[in-house]
């Protein structure tokens, strides 16, 4: 048994800390961290527009809405919205980043393939989110949009001050949940020669021949996933203050 | 004050109101009653274009508010409503339910109104609840907060959609208090309800409608004592 856990011991220490090869796994989560960030933050920028896009469509007033310029473009950007979230959905994330990558930015510096690779994962996450905000905007009962209308506030400013504040709560597990599947799907930004944190994993089990490097990293995004949990779980609570009875 | 010409309301194929005139002055108090179905809440919803109309017109003021020119936002702050939901902001505090459209809208200050929702608030002898939040409040509570709510914007006239509908039994007497001083105060109000006694003692005029027409109309003690349509007479017969 002991000799057992001396054997882990000594093959994390070989694959950790021997040659300092944990500087590459600094690297490498650097990395995944730095492309989900951009990924994330792009992702919602995009999500947000297009649901609130879509939303508006369905509630333009009929005939009223239909004649304005605004109307016009709400309906044609709500269409965008719907192919974008079909095309992006109904294909897969590695090809959408060869595509980008190899095709549009091919002119690129390579130094930038972190970038590339950023708004790559944030216009794929960009669907996923829009149908989740979309989702948590539209279990806001009818009736609070009326009260606020009613009330003489604009479309706008009852989205805003009204329907999103209370949509946010309802939105926060389902996109703490694509948060969780965005950080772990950077890890195919090795196939366009990125060292991401499995990237870097994998390249430290090439030197030492046993899978620990590649447990090293899972471990690391399992910490990541952990305290992505947390932070959720203390937002929830926060925003859950208006739903304690007396 | 709201002048209604040849008002008509289809969804689809279904025709909810019928070709609508009526006239309402201020200082009126008009109850509007009805069979479920009749088109009372549809037509009151059109009052202030929560519902689009399909045909006619609506004058509110003196302006044409079925106009598309005309912005519906400035319309509105002058009338209030009440739903039967109450439709309070269950996020907000009840003072900021009630200072959330002045403020947001330039009309005061945030400071001059808070002053005026703890006014509204003492008036309904709800002072204690104004950090409280919507969920922690009961069902007449927060109708009463709704009331006031739309009161914060001084309207000139307020719609009143099925306010004690929702409400336990016990908690109908609260509500109906609330809106009778306010019509002691002068407000022109549009109500509809199920409440016959609040219709009796508190209305200037009562409207029939059923199947998308105004089918009679009349001061309460005529409408109540001596009603002429066979359709008026069945309901009352029902409900009374």
């Amino acid at each position: 048994m002991m000799n057992f856990l001396y054997g882990i011991w000594d093959s994390f220490y070989f694959s950790f800390f021997e040659a300092q090869r944990w500087k590459f796994y600094l690297g490498g989560l650097k990395n995944t961290l730095f492309m989900s960030v951009v990924a994330c933050i792009i992702g919602v920028v995009i999500g947000l527009v297009l649901a609130i896009l879509k939303v508006s469509a369905n509630s333009l007033s009929k005939p009223r809405g239909r004649r304005t310029l605004g109307g016009w473009l709400i309906r044609v950007g709500s269409g965008f919205a719907d192919l974008y979230t079909t095309v992006i959905r109904g294909t897969p994330l590695l090809v959408q980043l060869l595509i980008l990558y190899y095709g549009v930015f091919k002119t690129a510096p390579k130094e930038y393939a972190m970038w590339v690779a950023g708004l790559s994962f944030g216009i794929n996450s960009g669907a996923y989110v829009c149908e989740i905000i979309r989702a948590g905007i539209q279990s806001i009962d009818r009736g609070q949009t009326e009260a606020g209308r009613s009330l003489g506030l604009n479309a706008r400013q009852t989205m805003q001050l009204v329907v999103l504040p209370q949509a946010v709560k309802n939105i926060l597990p389902t996109i703490f949940n694509e948060f969780i599947t965005l950080l772990k799907e950077t890890s195919v930004a090795g196939y366009i020669a990125l060292t991401d944190l499995t990237r870097a994993g994998d390249v430290v089990r090439s030197r030492v021949w046993t899978i620990t490097p590649l447990v090293i990293s899972g471990l690391i995004y399992l910490i990541l996933v952990i305290l992505l949990t947390k932070v959720q779980g203390v937002l929830e609570r926060r925003l859950g203050a208006s739903d304690r009875r007396l | 004050m709201i002048d209604v010409c040849n008002l008509s309301k289809a969804f689809g194929d279904h025709l909810v109101l019928d070709g609508i005139n009526e006239r309402i002055e201020k200082g009126e108090k008009v109850v509007i009653v009805g069979p479920s179905g009749s088109g009372k809440s549809t037509f009151l919803r059109c009052l202030n274009l929560l519902e689009q109309p399909t045909g006619g017109e609506i004058f509110f003021e003196g302006q044409n508010i079925t106009d598309p020119k005309t912005n519906i936002n400035l319309i509105r702050r002058k009338m209030g409503m009440v739903f039967q939901q109450f439709n309070l902001f269950p996020h907000l505090t009840v003072k900021k339910n009630i200072t959330l459209a002045p403020v947001t809208l330039g009309i005061c200050s945030q400071q001059e109104a808070d002053e005026k929702a703890m006014a509204l608030l003492e008036r309904i002898g709800l002072v204690e609840k104004a950090n409280a939040y919507p969920r922690q409040l009961s069902g007449g509570q927060q109708q009463r907060i709704a009331i006031v709510r739309a009161l914060a914007m001084n309207p000139d006239v307020m719609l009143f959609d099925e306010p004690t509908s929702a409400l336990d039994p016990e908690m109908v007497g609260e509500v109906l208090e609330v809106m009778k001083e306010l019509a002691q105060d002068g407000m022109t109000m549009v109500v509809v309800t199920h409440e016959m006694g609040f219709a009796r003692e508190v209305a200037t005029r009562v409207l029939f409608m059923d199947e998308g027409k105004i089918k009679e109309q009349a001061p309460p003690g005529e409408f109540f004592n001596n009603p002429q349509h066979p359709r008026l007479k069945e309901f009352l017969n029902k409900v009374l």
